[in-house]
């Protein structure tokens, strides 16, 4: 590695730089931490990880869905099984999301150079809103015939509805298993590499003293 | 933060001060103590453990799907309020037609937010023709009949004006006391061609072929059910249904599911503005309650720039109970 940073070519190069960005920011046991400071010890603390873990269930059991198309939970009990898992998982992902939410609130977590730790989470937060809210568009039952007949007035009244058709079925299913997905993915992932490069934030009224 | 750190700390307020110090302290390594953390362990449990939550959940309390209503069974379940709505159709006073606006026509009302007018900024970009999309376009796909050729032909033959006056006096008549909503005992009338191709549209829909014609007008594959989906809830079979079930916009309907299946919870702070005045019987209610909620949002987002917000946390001290353990081992120091 050294020989190699040596080279000027290869320090000009791209690939380079950004492996070099990436290993400050980011080197390995600042990703993959095994230790943690000593007030790392709170239940508060769960809500985060169990909100990923919620939505690994919510993409795994979408994807399945997506498998066989989005009338196919209509007709086959394993299908609706598999639907009722994809409902759940979103269900308890807004409730850990929210409590990690408000956690986070009474916190401060913003402090010390962390706020766009907090932009994200609430980027995330209001992206999946409307992944959730997409879902409820494509189950192409009674429930989503009333809600997009319901949700189109309030998009038209501010210009979006003309743009995002909640009645185009056909839209909102690829908005839904294509667009806030890569959303809500790539924002959460930006998310959690933040907490880990900036790390957890210290408790309020935290000072030197706290040095051993 | 590169002006705070730059700044004379004499220029800043002694508690400016303590916040900045604060601040710069968090930001840096933790020096005090720290203790053994397996983040993947942790992860793996939570990955187990949601799961046995997800998957029990789900075998237990399964997931609601109530079947899509149909034209079908609207018809065939409430055929007066479906000879009304395609009365109001013809008359141009159907919920489509003279209230939704943009994008669908410019016959309707657009809502303002404030001074601006986003609806009908946007324009008609999804343009339907409620008379013809709904009514007209359809019966003409019919067999050819006498009567409902005559029928078509006269209405296809009258002026925009004659069209809906026949229109308005049969949606009256139907309206009447007299007809209480049922065609066959509506008064005599001048209606024109009206009553003939309200009833010629209900058989087609009581037997099924109005809904694949209206949703059929897009082309042969057709994933944009906009048609169709003003055309049902311009009845009130639909909203009937959804009240019904709770899910009317009174009734914190966007926030509910049907039966008792937990909904849209998070929508609750949407779905509360709409409970409450000057909201809830605003003209612009729609774009009032958009218009809040971006604003709300907007708010949410920039929480760390926002003075008096940011602060209550330490105002309130929840995070006392959140870090019990650390403020245990490090308590205040007395003075």
């Amino acid at each position: 590695m050294t020989t190699r940073a040596d080279s000027p070519a290869e320090r000009r190069s791209w690939t380079s730089r950004v492996r070099e960005r990436a290993e400050v920011a980011l080197p390995p046991d600042k990703l993959l931490p095994d230790r943690q400071p000593e007030y790392v010890a709170s239940w508060i603390y769960v809500f985060g990880v169990a909100t990923i873990a919620a939505l690994i269930f919510i993409v795994a059991s979408g994807v399945v869905l997506t498998l066989e198309g989005p009338q196919w939970y209509h007709v086959s009990a394993v299908g609706h099984f598999v639907n009722s898992v994809h409902l759940w998982s979103v269900e308890l992902f807004f409730v850990f999301m929210v409590v990690h939410l408000w956690g986070k609130f009474w916190m401060a977590a913003w402090r010390g150079r962390r706020v766009m730790t907090w932009i994200t989470g609430v980027v995330s937060f209001l992206a999946s809103i409307g992944a959730a809210f997409t879902g409820y568009l494509v189950q192409t039952n009674f429930d989503s015939q009333w809600i997009s007949s319901e949700a189109k007035d309030g998009l038209n009244s501010v210009g979006i509805g003309a743009w995002f058709n909640v009645v185009n079925v056909g839209q909102m299913l690829l908005w839904h298993v294509v667009l806030l997905p890569l959303v809500v993915g790539a924002i959460v992932v930006w998310h959690v590499l933040l907490v880990r490069r900036h790390g957890v934030v210290p408790p309020l009224d935290a000072r030197e003293e706290t040095s051993p | 933060m590169t002006t705070e750190q730059t700044r004379p700390a004499g220029s800043r307020s002694p508690l400016r001060q303590h916040s900045v110090a604060a601040d710069d302290f968090a930001a840096r390594p933790w020096p005090g103590a720290g203790r053994e953390y397996d983040l993947v362990m942790e992860f793996v449990v939570a990955v187990l453990v949601v799961g046995a939550l997800v998957v029990g959940l789900a075998a237990v309390f399964s997931s609601p799907d109530e079947k899509s209503l149909t034209v079908k069974a609207w018809a065939q379940a409430t055929p007066n309020d479906f000879v009304a709505t395609a009365a109001s159709e013809l008359a141009g006073t159907s919920v489509s037609e003279s209230e939704l606006g943009r994008p669908y026509n410019s016959t309707g009302g657009n809502q303002k937010l404030g001074p601006l007018g986003l609806q009908k900024a946007a324009g008609v970009r999804i343009p339907v023709d409620s008379v013809n999309d709904f009514v007209i376009t359809p019966l003409s796909s019919l067999p050819a009949t006498p009567e409902l050729s005559a029928a078509l032909a006269s209405w296809k033959a009258a002026p925009a004006a004659q069209q809906q006056k026949w229109g308005g006096a049969y949606s009256d008549a139907l309206a009447s006391k007299a007809a209480g909503g049922n065609p066959a005992k509506v008064a005599a009338g001048d209606y024109g061609p009206v009553p003939v191709l309200t009833a010629s549209l209900l058989a087609m829909a009581q037997g099924g072929g109005l809904q694949a014609v209206i949703q059929g007008e897009g082309g042969f594959y057709n994933t944009d059910y906009t048609k169709s989906v003003l055309f049902l809830a311009d009845g009130t079979y639909l909203e009937d249904h959804a009240v019904a079930e709770h899910l009317g916009g009174d009734q914190w309907g966007m926030m509910n599911e049907t039966q008792s299946y937990p909904g849209q919870s998070w929508m609750w702070l949407y779905s509360f503005w709409y409970q409450i005045e000057p909201f809830k019987s605003s003209p612009n209610a729609d774009a009032l309650v958009w218009g809040l909620m971006m604003i709300l949002s907007l708010g949410l987002l920039l929480i760390p720039f926002l003075p008096g917000i940011r602060s209550l946390p330490r105002w309130i001290p929840i995070h006392r109970l959140i870090w019990r353990d650390y403020y245990r081992a490090h308590p205040r120091p007395q003075r």
